[in-house]
């Protein structure tokens, strides 16, 4: 594949700055998002996160069940911070 | 892994890798970090990337003055082949009573004893520095111009690399299970790897230090709590400095990507090293930046997260070597600044362990100030 391939769309990184990360020795996920932002956009890992993993238990020879994502967090997907505030208000009247 | 260290910390977050740096620096071998998880995965990797001189006591002033004027040529000095992306956009500090307003006079005032060259500004010229503030709800702010943020697992990469470059051994997923005391000395450690014998210990677990203190039968008055932030959608540059409220409880900045990044206090929350998500902080969060700064409450939150704070009674750390348990160093209690003051951190303890002349005054943040009764406690902090 491709060096240049685009993993995450959401902050552009590249598929060479994830397997130069790996490299250097950063093998998990989250090390991997810390440094890159990979994760961290509007998808939250929806996108880029199977890719990720899959060029770590490439690289390392673990299976992509051992190895652990991130944390799912809330939302789900992106909600405008003032329907939350005009809604946990209207639950207080 | 190694079976004998000279020096063995605890922790690889700022403070952790800071120390282990600031040793090697100095000239101390056979030096290992040892860290349960990754590097920067505890409160490090989770905080608000802010560093601020802004402060109401002497000895935070100071501290963070001298932890800026590192940062500003960290790249430089840790020789790093990243960017910790520092950026001095400010702090604007923002009040919404006159108790406040005069504490933040009575701030500058100490700030400026220290050469932070911080300044009260008027409700039209916070506009002026961030147009989306409502100032009808606010009584004045406060400004300092060479505060800002830079990216802490980036800077926290920086220190570990030139900790390693410079042969600091780091081992990740390796849990310190005891530590072995041999009348009234440490001898070693033990961890769920294997046993490595020393003859020092430096406790730089913040949120998990009260646990690794026990192990040697110390009991620290320290308490960790759960702390939340959010982040929205990136958008295009719109706001400079990180807005900060104490009273109001809020503070928020545009990251350099985009994404808006804020958080705020809650003293109901769990003291269990829960780190979970909250829907309670998600509205409360909602509510507040609607009401303070409208027009980011019309972006999306993309996620939320939580870290902790290790609290100490007056909320300042703890810089000491723990008497009655010879070769027990702790650096911990950050209570939510551990990260911006990082670089102190490190120095501090250095040259405490090495026992050479301090470079700057931190006799005040010894363990003992708690039972003496000589508590300084700080101010400003969310």
């Amino acid at each position: 594949m491709d060096e240049n391939t685009i993993i995450c769309r959401c902050s552009d990184v590249s598929l060479k700055e994830i397997r130069e990360l790996i490299a250097q020795g950063y093998v998990t996920y989250d090390e991997i998002k810390r440094l890159t932002r990979i994760g961290m956009g509007p998808c939250q890992g929806k996108t880029c996160g199977q890719l990720v993993l899959r060029e770590i238990a490439n690289a390392t020879g673990r299976s992509m069940s051992e190895l652990q994502f991130h944390n799912i967090r809330p939302p789900v997907v992106g909600v405008k911070l003032h329907l939350i505030a005009e809604e946990a208000e209207r639950n207080e009247e | 892994m190694k079976n004998k260290a000279d020096i063995v910390i605890i922790g690889a977050g700022m403070s952790g890798c800071s120390i282990a740096y600031n040793l090697a620096a100095r000239g101390a071998k056979n030096i290992v970090v040892l860290e349960k998880s990754f590097i920067c995965s505890g409160s490090t990797g989770a905080c608000g990337a802010g560093f601020r001189m802004q402060w109401g006591t002497e000895m935070n002033c100071r501290m963070s003055k001298f932890s800026t004027e590192f940062f500003e040529h960290a790249n430089e000095i840790l020789e790093y082949d990243g960017d910790i992306e520092l950026r001095q956009s400010g702090y604007l500090m923002i009040a919404d009573t006159e108790k406040e307003l005069t504490q933040f006079r009575k701030n500058i005032e100490v700030q400026h004893a220290c050469g932070i060259p911080s300044r009260m500004v008027s409700l039209e010229e916070a506009r002026e520095i961030v147009p989306h503030l409502n100032t009808s709800i606010l009584s004045g702010a406060a400004y300092c111009q060479k505060d800002g943020f830079l990216n802490p697992h980036k800077t926290t990469d920086a220190f570990y690399k030139a900790a390693k470059r410079l042969g600091v051994e780091f081992y990740t997923f390796t849990e310190v299970t005891g530590i072995k005391v041999e009348k009234g000395r440490i001898v070693g450690v033990e961890t769920n790897r294997g046993d490595i014998e020393t003859r020092i210990v430096v406790n730089a677990a913040n949120a998990w230090s009260q646990g690794i203190a026990r192990m040697v039968g110390v009991e620290l008055p320290l308490y960790s709590e759960r702390h939340q932030i959010l982040v929205t959608e990136p958008v295009e540059h719109m706001q400079d400095p990180m807005v900060m409220a104490f009273n109001l409880n809020l503070y928020v900045q545009q990251s350099p990507h985009g994404s808006f990044i804020m958080g705020r206090s809650d003293s109901s929350e769990p003291r269990d090293l829960r780190r979970t998500s909250s829907w309670h902080f998600l509205e409360e969060m909602a509510k507040t930046i609607d009401k303070v700064l409208p027009p980011i409450g019309q972006l999306r939150v993309v996620r939320q997260w939580a870290g902790l704070y290790n609290m100490s009674p007056d909320r300042q750390p703890i810089y000491d070597k723990v008497e009655g348990v010879e070769g027990f160093y702790v650096a911990v209690g950050f209570s939510g600044h551990g990260f911006m003051f990082g670089p102190v951190t490190g120095t501090v303890m250095a040259e405490m362990i090495l026992g050479l002349e301090p470079s700057i005054d931190a006799s005040r943040l010894r363990l003992s100030r708690f039972a003496e009764g000589k508590l300084f406690t700080e101010p400003s902090v969310v």
